[in-house]
């Protein structure tokens, strides 16, 4: 594996940063969460982009971001929980509806 | 940093340019359901790159987990929901714009930082130690990880009775 380091974690950073935009402006929750996944795929890849390197190279990172993936799977099951809760609620699934605390 | 253009690094940027094109057609698109598609794409490119940087487990996982059962939740989530829904098209108001110029900026950040630091090279390391990457994940759960594992587990179990208890109907909402 002769892939250079630096290009997977740029690789990383740009994922994170799409995700970044998509959360701030999407006007749909679901998009919203989907972006955060978009996040979390990015950390994952530098998790095990990471792991390769060092004195000694290990598994661990593997195994973060095995763990990352659960977390990540339990998030978005309550997520859409929630958003199914509130449509049925609110009759809506956009960000801009659901600011009744604001007002 | 000097290029070595071998087969790997080639199909690394193949796959990295299919990524981030799925990403900017999710942002992109205006049907919602076109969207949960294209994080498909993302998902099953981001499996590919876990085979190339040798954690195979991880790309199955990746592919059951995120391209299989995620992208299908979401579009359940959105078949549920006013599946009709579509994204209004971009106009730059304040907030648009400064998330845009936000996540220009720390991309630039991440990228002029990565590019400053030099990596240093991989060592020709057997992190799997002679078994196979499955083989040896498992080994490094039970032996190293175990009570990360269990918690990990109760947590998803919980995870899932209380998705279960709030998406369920309630008498007192009619």
């Amino acid at each position: 594996m002769q892939v250079p380091t630096a290009s997977i974690l740029a690789l990383g950073a740009f994922l994170f940063c799409i995700g970044l935009y998509g959360a701030l402006t999407k006007r749909n929750l679901i998009m919203v969460l989907v972006s955060v996944e978009l996040m979390l795929n990015a950390a994952n890849i530098n998790l095990v982009a990471f792991s390769r390197l060092g004195a000694a190279p290990s598994l661990d990172g593997q195994v973060f971001s095995l763990f990352t993936i659960t977390i990540a799977a339990a998030e978005i099951a309550v997520g859409l929980a929630l958003l199914l809760a509130v449509f049925r609620l609110r009759k809506t699934s956009e960000v801009k509806d659901l600011d009744t605390l604001k007002r | 940093m000097s290029f070595t253009w071998n087969l790997p690094t080639i199909a690394f940027f193949l796959i990295a340019l299919a990524i981030l094109g799925c990403a900017i057609m999710m942002l992109s698109f205006r049907k919602v359901v076109y969207m949960a598609l294209s994080i498909g794409g993302v998902f099953i490119g981001c499996s590919a790159i876990y085979f190339l940087l040798g954690a195979e487990f991880i790309g199955i996982a990746q592919v059951a987990i995120y391209a299989g059962a995620i992208t299908i939740l979401i579009l359940f989530a959105i078949m549920l929901t006013n599946h009709e829904a579509m994204e209004p098209p971009t106009h730059w108001n304040l907030r648009n714009v400064g998330a845009a110029v936000g996540a220009i900026l720390l991309a630039a950040t991440l990228f002029f930082t990565i590019r400053s630091v030099s990596w240093p090279a991989e060592q020709a390391v057997d992190v799997n130690q002679g078994n196979s990457n499955a083989v040896a994940v498992g080994l490094a759960i039970f032996k190293q990880y175990t009570v990360p594992f269990e918690l990990v587990s109760l947590l998803l179990i919980v995870a899932l009775v209380g998705a279960v208890i709030l998406a369920q109907e309630r008498k007192e909402d009619e």
